[in-house]
């Protein structure tokens, strides 16, 4: 099965050879029919590739050691889900699963598309045809998902017991499915001044698209950074990581992206910006997936070797000097339509808000690369730390949600200063209230999160009151309940609605972020059983110790050998608050040099973390038993002198025992931090923003299916 | 799994591969010879096909970017609407506004019109008596 598996691959690089020169012929020929056929093409490389994920897919459900990547990523004891998802685990298997979404959006893209704008969708099956062969030709010619080893191993490594956690199952694909959506736009505006055809149209075919790689990119983060805060065993969900910053640059562009293409859907004007932030968002995510997999990057998001450093760093220079060749070559027919009527406008806001997104962008940007530049130069490495990042980003982001709360509230074109006055009155009496309110509560020792709170109850003010209104007039049009003309509005102006949903969204999970790393108390310390501590205003007791044996009793089910942890007493003021349990799970090393016995628990060690969840604080705690107290390692030892490899199961059981009979004092993390559920809570707000303002309105879809729908939506103009 | 159930798969795909990528090509082969058929210069009938090709392409393509236009313009007359209503704009800046909007409309408008009209497609011409509908609609007030 596997040489089928490759088989595919090299099937999958001559239809991309094909459909290239296809398109290309086609739209140079004029001769359409080509071009159809390189369409076909990517649709035949997503069959293809499809074909080819199954082969590996079903290689990993029937524990097939004989595929290299099964045997490093997987084993009999990691369970079924995990193992489904293994295969985006390894570099090859990451490949893979890269190519296969590229290739099913870019069909979902391209069908979209067939009837229109052919000359811009041909040269962009060329592209996305071309990245097919790229990333094809990565597999075939550097890692091979379907390379073997005869004879199979009996069993496997197993999966990296760090990502045996649920929301790893997702947070990748989200995230490729991000990347690869960023590829789209990029091949349509590339197609697009390759056939300098620069108008509305092509905005129109690839704008779901960016939305779309927006939101995926972004919930990948999310999901990222909610795993970092529950599995990992520090504490925090965003540390600045180089792979954690490679998502979020095309995000930051695809959000500059997404406000600046209305000034170009209604003005005609910012067409050099708005080509540049799709190139440079397309780009950005290619260099995303360049430090993933170049190995560069020493980081439990990268994967290992350097051998396919090269190719993207060619990959990324070409993409950089065709973008500049091309914007350059076709300045003439990007010029503006129209100049800016006033400063006091939604576009001189959305122009402000690209600016900063930008500069945060060109921040994390030169933090990110620069150490790795630095090394690259002079043979030392270097870092930058969270802190550098804060000075910089912290006071860009006061800035973007305050314009977040001014933008929604300024006419486009251009507002008068009495209706500006007016207009701001309610965002800055929330913002006002938060003030006033929060000094009360004695939050004035963190300048920084103050003003960040009262720049989040300015936008949410400005989102509510835009709310307000709409509902208002639309009742006064209508004559509906109210609940009714808020739907209807929002069904009206989706894209308007959603985003100011988004806004709102944004405002709360910055305010969770703020309160959560401002105002969160920490404790590291050792605790025997039934000694206490405090952090912030709780009292935490140690009660007793736990242990847990096999992969059937593994409370977190994922497979670890045995687990040891606590049960700790959580009260405030005398008063029972929750019992928390965390606890370490002990893995498999499949290393024979570490005896029958040591083999069974000598893996990677992961953090179950235990936690409490409430509206306004969590309780956060991580456990490290010590297990190598002489009393234990002496049990590992005598059971690697005297057990077979089938009996070594049996002094883990009896190191367990031990363990709770004798339990030596444990490392503790504990944590109190305020509003965090609240970042997953605007996050969640963000998603259903943006998917009200993805959904194609139903006036939309009418327009398209009928002639007279037209009619009837220019009659409709004088209804809000 | 054997060599050989390996290649009839894979042959098996290609050959599926191949009449998915290659089904555009085939039609328009079909469509050649019967515009070939019966006629006696092959040449001239295809060069006049290819020239018909071109004309529709560009023809649909004007069509594609002013429709594109006409559709964000309606946006444009809307959102400045809607803006006023919730206070945003004066009334004099609205009544403005609007009067430029709707003009740039019936440009757009117009020029569809004029696009359909050099070579109508007997299925739109209900369309284009709706476009007229669309243009009274769209005259300034009080025009």
């Amino acid at each position: 099965m596997a040489s089928f598996g490759f088989a595919c691959l090299l099937l999958a690089l001559a239809v991309c050879a094909y459909g290239i020169w296809a398109s290309l012929h086609g739209v140079r020929s004029g001769r359409f029919e080509y071009a159809d056929s390189g369409r076909r093409a990517v649709y035949a490389l997503a069959g293809i590739i499809t074909v080819a994920v199954l082969v590996l897919e079903v290689a990993f459900l029937r524990d097939d050691f004989a595929f290299n990547t099964v045997a490093d990523t997987s084993s009999r004891t990691t369970p079924g889900l995990y193992k489904a998802a293994a295969i985006w685990s390894s570099q090859e298997g990451s490949l893979l699963v890269w190519a296969w979404l590229m290739s099913l959006w870019s069909s979902l893209a391209l069908f979209l598309t067939r009837k229109r704008i052919r000359d811009v969708a041909a040269y962009a099956t060329a592209i996305l045809l071309g990245f097919g062969a790229f990333f094809v030709s990565l597999m075939v010619f550097y890692a091979n998902p379907f390379a073997t080893t005869r004879p199979a191993p009996p069993e496997g490594v197993g999966l990296d017991p760090l990502l045996r956690f649920p929301t790893m199952m997702i947070h990748p694909p989200m995230l490729y499915s991000g990347y690869t959506l960023c590829i789209i736009p990029l091949a349509f505006g590339m197609g697009a001044l390759l056939a300098r055809r620069v108008d509305a149209e092509w905005i129109k075919a690839i704008r779901r698209f960016a939305f779309a790689s927006w939101l995926f990119l972004g919930m990948g983060i999310m999901l990222g950074a909610l795993w970092s805060y529950s599995e990992l065993g520090w504490g925090g969900y965003w540390g600045w990581d180089a792979v954690e910053n490679a998502a979020l640059l095309p995000w930051l562009t695809g959000t500059a992206f997404l406000h600046s293409l209305m000034i170009q859907e209604k003005r005609g004007m910012l067409k050099v910006w708005n080509v540049s932030l799709v190139l440079a968002t397309g780009t950005l995510a290619i260099m995303g997936t360049f430090l993933v997999r170049s190995g560069i990057l020493n980081s439990i998001h990268a994967f290992g070797g350097q051998t396919l450093g090269v190719p993207f760093v060619i990959l990324i220079a070409t993409l950089i000097g065709g973008s500049i060749y091309l914007v350059v070559s076709r300045r003439d027919m990007l010029r503006s339509e129209h100049r800016l009527d006033s400063l006091l406008s939604r576009e001189s806001m959305f122009v402000l808000n690209n600016l900063v997104l930008v500069g945060l962008c060109f921040v994390i940007l030169w933090g990110t690369y620069f150490p790795l530049i630095s090394e690259a130069v002079t043979g030392q490495e270097a870092s930058v730390g969270p802190p550098w990042f804060d000075r910089y980003t912290v006071p860009l982001a006061l800035i973007l949600v305050l314009l977040s709360g001014i933008g929604p509230v300024i006419a486009w074109r251009r507002a008068t200063l009495a209706n500006a006055r007016r207009n701001f009155l309610v965002p800055l009496a929330f913002a006002a209230v938060a003030l006033v309110a929060l000094l009360l509560a004695g939050v004035d020792t963190k300048p920084l999160a103050l003003t960040l709170f009262c720049c989040a109850a300015f936008a949410i003010g400005s989102a509510a009151q835009e709310f307000f209104r709409g509902t208002r007039v639309r009742r006064a049009i209508a004559g509906e309940p109210a609940p009714l003309a808020l739907v209807a509005l929002v069904r009206r102006n989706r894209r308007r609605y959603g985003g100011y949903v988004v806004h709102v969204g944004m405002a709360v999970l910055f305010i969770g972020v703020a309160a959560s790393s401002s105002f969160q108390h920490t404790s590291e310390l050792e605790l025997s059983p039934g000694q206490t501590t405090h952090v912030g205003s709780y009292t935490v007791r140690y009660v007793r110790p736990t242990a847990t044996l096999t992969p059937k009793f593994d409370s977190a089910h994922t497979g670890s050998t045995m687990s040891l942890g606590a049960v700790l007493d959580v009260s405030k003021d005398g008063h029972h608050v929750t019992t928390l349990a965390p606890s370490e799970g002990f893995y498999s090393s499949g290393e024979a040099s570490q005896g029958t016995v040591g083999s069974l628990i000598g893996g990677q060690p992961v953090s179950h973390v235990g936690l409490n969840i409430g509206a306004t604080r969590n309780v956060w705690s991580a456990i490290q038993p010590d297990i190598e107290t002489p009393a234990l390692k002496r049990i590992v030892t005598v059971g690697n002198k005297t057990l077979p490899p089938e009996d070594g199961i049996v002094a883990v059981a009896y190191l367990a025992r031990e363990y709770l009979k004798h339990p030596p004092p444990a490392q503790f993390n504990l944590i109190v931090s305020p509003l965090v559920m609240w970042i997953w809570i605007g996050g969640l707000i963000v998603i259903g923003g943006a998917l009200i303002a993805i959904w194609p309105a139903p006036s939309t879809v009418r327009r398209r299916v009928a002639a007279r729908s037209r009619a009837r939506a220019v009659h409709g103009l004088a209804r809000a | 799994m054997g060599l050989v159930i390996v290649a009839v798969l894979l042959v098996a795909l290609a050959a599926l591969v191949v009449v998915v990528v290659g089904g555009p090509l085939r039609r328009a082969r079909a469509a050649e010879r019967a515009t070939l058929a019966g006629s006696e210069d092959e040449a001239g009938a295809l060069a006049v096909a290819a020239r018909e090709r071109a004309a529709a392409f560009e023809q649909a393509r004007s069509r594609d970017e002013l429709e594109a236009a006409r559709e964000a313009k309606y946006r444009e007359i809307r959102d400045t609407e809607l803006d006023y209503r919730t206070g945003k704009l004066s009334h004099e800046d609205y009544e403005a506004i609007d009067a430029d909007l709707r003009a740039e409309a019936i440009e757009i408008l117009d020029e569809l019109e004029r696009l359909e009209a050099r070579e109508p497609p007997p299925a739109e011409q209900a369309a284009r008596a709706e476009q007229a509908e669309d243009e009274d609609a769209l005259r300034p007030r009080g025009a």
